[in-house]
């Protein structure tokens, strides 16, 4: 995974310059996209090499377990593809909202939250056909996260609170609701070590793709990311929230519908975040338990972030990172690193891409001067 | 409930004491970070720097045998997250909020990492001040343990509202704040004094980190901060910038954070999640009461993005 990312981005920039002016005057925005948080991953590899090393490891070993742990054999492929379904949906929560210029940070509440009310929508209807009850729990997954986020979107709409801070916080309100729901009124009396809700029934889960390991829940991510850049830069609606984002006071003036923007906006951010959480119920865990909380959320703002809100970019994105969380086990098996090891690189990719953003139009010979 | 006269009394009392006990790295993180904005910055990055805070002050503490070298190292790795967080931002076109995001999946990463061979271990402690000796009655003596550090928070909060009005540190901070064009015009640094300012509340916020895992709950663990930075950096705003505002702010949280361990120390269990949840439903009440969509906050910092 490194090296290829390395790679590509390398080929881009060493190509590049031989080209033609004009070339670089059409593409050099294009380039900086996929040159710059290339090399902003680069950094952050070289710099987590040299912390791991601080420790008495190898770094080529560690860079050769991340490849092999995520990209190296086809069960690690299946590992990865299958972290990076939750991460494409989650990075939606953010990425969405970012078009209107919001910074909603809260995607993991709305994908517990779409894990619960899935779970109740399952529970609720359980006998009736699979199919019908599939199709339930996906718009209960999808309606419960997007109301969640839509609050945050409302309350700063109405009330000009900060939508950051108040996504942020419902996090932790959405985590007690579930551990309250969980140990509590949807108990299942049966599950005595780790306080679980009923399963909602083997018929009912999603499956896999045939021929493979992958939940279907990939497909969902991937239908919802192009369906949001289509939405996004294919419709009218698209534009508006991009207008909006650009200049809230001249969205204004030609007379957009904020609110409805923001708000809707949020309820599709919310209701991807809660669809990877209807995902994580009916693929992997079979019922709603406080497994769900497992940090998707969070990475998913990484992903949006690095991605640099831009849907399509956020599948490949969200396949890289889910191949770094997929290597964590052999990093622990063969390294002896800590679990958060992919933490902290994490973090410190997020560090580098945020820095990078100093970079852009920068960059002298992509500025196409001849 | 070894003393059965009291009964009921003994959840009020809980939560005084929590007022006291628990409210402590809330008045810390909320005074830094009232330092931090007043200079025209938001550091949201500040409950990662709570947690590592927290797992350096434990660490050091458990090496060298002395707390309080603990909370001196708790706040050195906080200035230094508060450098990283500063020094990114100081670059062009680099968003404070993104980079307090960054900072606080770092921060928590970092401390989970190097944190893992100290959840076995048992740290010196730092000591309390027993204000409860008069009293026969358990529960009051124990509400009234008091840590020398909230002693040394109560105090800073009014040093703090002074600092700010008078001197001429607490002047700067506020001209860059509100117009980073006039703090120039006088010939000084913005970003350098927005670098001191969030250094000065990345320390504070590490001492209000080593005060979770050094006094209470008092061991390291994984789960030891969950969002009590973030719910400090919300205080703040509903503080109005005022560092007074911020300590009754922040006594206030204490005491809701108690609640629900008080209610199930008295046999209330149901909604025991749910009332650990009150310092998060409480900040969200209290902004969607201050807060109004159509005039700025009053106090708030004219140069912070996060009101803008």
């Amino acid at each position: 995974m490194t090296t290829e990312a390395v790679d590509s981005t390398e080929a881009v920039g060493t190509v590049a310059p031989a080209a033609d002016a004009g070339f670089l005057q059409r593409h050099g925005g294009t380039i900086e996209y996929v040159l710059i948080p290339g090399a902003a991953l680069a950094g952050a590899l070289v710099v987590f090499g040299i912390f791991v090393a601080m420790f008495g490891k190898n770094p080529l070993d560690l860079y050769f377990y991340m490849y092999y742990g995520a990209f190296g054999t086809w069960f690690s492929w299946q590992n990865t593809l299958t972290r990076a379904a939750p991460l494409i949906l989650t990075a939606l929560c953010t990425a969405l909202p970012a078009q209107l210029g919001m910074v909603i940070i809260g995607g993991e509440g709305a994908l517990l939250i779409g894990a619960l009310s899935a779970t109740s929508a399952a529970l609720a209807l359980q006998g009736l056909p699979p199919l019908i009850v599939q199709i339930a729990m996906v718009v209960a997954g999808v309606i419960g996260g997007g109301l969640w986020v839509m609050l945050s979107g409302a309350l700063r709409q109405y009330r000009g609170v900060n939508e950051t801070i108040s996504s942020l916080l419902l996090v932790y309100i959405a985590l007690a609701v579930l551990n309250h729901l969980v140990e509590g009124a949807m108990r299942d009396p049966a599950s005595l070590n780790k306080p679980s809700t009923r399963e909602i029934g083997a018929a009912n889960m999603i499956g896999t793709i045939p021929g493979t390991d992958v939940h279907w829940g990939l497909v969902f991510g991937l239908i919802a990311a192009i369906a949001a850049y289509i939405l996004i830069y294919h419709t009218v609606f698209g534009f508006a929230a991009r207008v909006a984002g650009g200049n809230i006071r001249a969205a204004k003036i030609v007379g957009l519908g904020v609110s409805k923007l923001i708000l809707t906006i949020c309820f599709l951010a919310g209701g991807a975040a809660g669809l990877a959480g209807m995902v994580e119920v009916a693929a992997v865990q079979g019922r709603t338990n406080a497994n769900l909380a497992a940090g998707y959320g969070f990475t998913g703002i990484l992903v949006a972030f690095l991605a640099r809100h831009n849907p399509l970019a956020i599948i490949p994105v969200a396949i890289l990172l889910g191949g770094i969380s997929a290597s964590g086990g052999l990093l622990q098996r063969r390294l002896g690193l800590p679990d958060a090891s992919v933490l902290v690189l994490q973090g410190i990719i997020f560090v580098f891409v945020l820095a990078s953003d100093a970079l852009y139009g920068r960059i002298g010979f992509l500025k196409g001067k001849s | 409930m070894a003393d059965g006269s009291i009964g009921l009394w003994t959840v009020p009392l809980a939560v005084l004491g929590g007022a006291i006990r628990v409210s402590t790295p809330f008045l810390f993180v909320s005074l830094g970070e009232c330092i931090t904005e007043r200079s025209g910055r938001i550091n949201l990055g500040l409950e990662g720097t709570l947690v590592m805070g927290a797992m350096s002050a434990y660490g050091i503490s458990y090496l060298s045998g002395s707390p309080w070298l603990g909370v001196l190292a708790a706040g050195i790795t906080g200035a230094l997250l508060g450098a990283l967080h500063a020094g990114i931002c100081s670059l062009p076109r680099v968003n404070d909020v993104a980079v307090g995001i960054a900072l606080m999946l770092f921060g928590t990463g970092l401390a989970f990492y190097l944190g893992k061979p100290l959840i076995e271990p048992t740290a010196p402690r730092l000591p309390a001040i027993d204000f409860g000796w008069w009293s026969d009655i358990p529960q009051v003596r124990a509400a009234l343990r008091v840590n020398v550090l909230f002693l040394i928070g109560v105090a800073l909060a009014p040093i703090l509202y002074w600092a700010f009005r008078t001197t001429r540190w607490g002047i700067l901070i506020r001209t860059a704040g509100e117009s980073s064009d006039a703090a120039r015009a006088m010939g000084h640094s913005v970003l350098l004094i927005r670098l001191r300012a969030t250094m000065v509340g990345g320390f504070l916020a590490g001492i209000g980190g080593s005060f979770l895992s050094l006094f209470y709950p008092g061991s390291w663990n994984e789960g030891l901060s969950s969002g009590q930075g973030i719910t400090a950096v919300a205080l703040v705003i509903f503080a109005r910038w005022d560092p007074l505002l911020c300590l009754w702010a922040s006594l206030a949280f204490g005491g809701a954070a108690a609640l629900g361990p008080a209610l199930q120390s008295v046999g209330v269990t149901s909604g025991y999640h749910l009332f650990n949840a009150a310092p998060y439903i409480l900040t969200l009440a209290i902004m969607i009461i201050t807060c109004s969509p159509k005039r700025t906050l009053t106090g708030a910092p004219a140069e912070l993005s996060i009101t803008r």
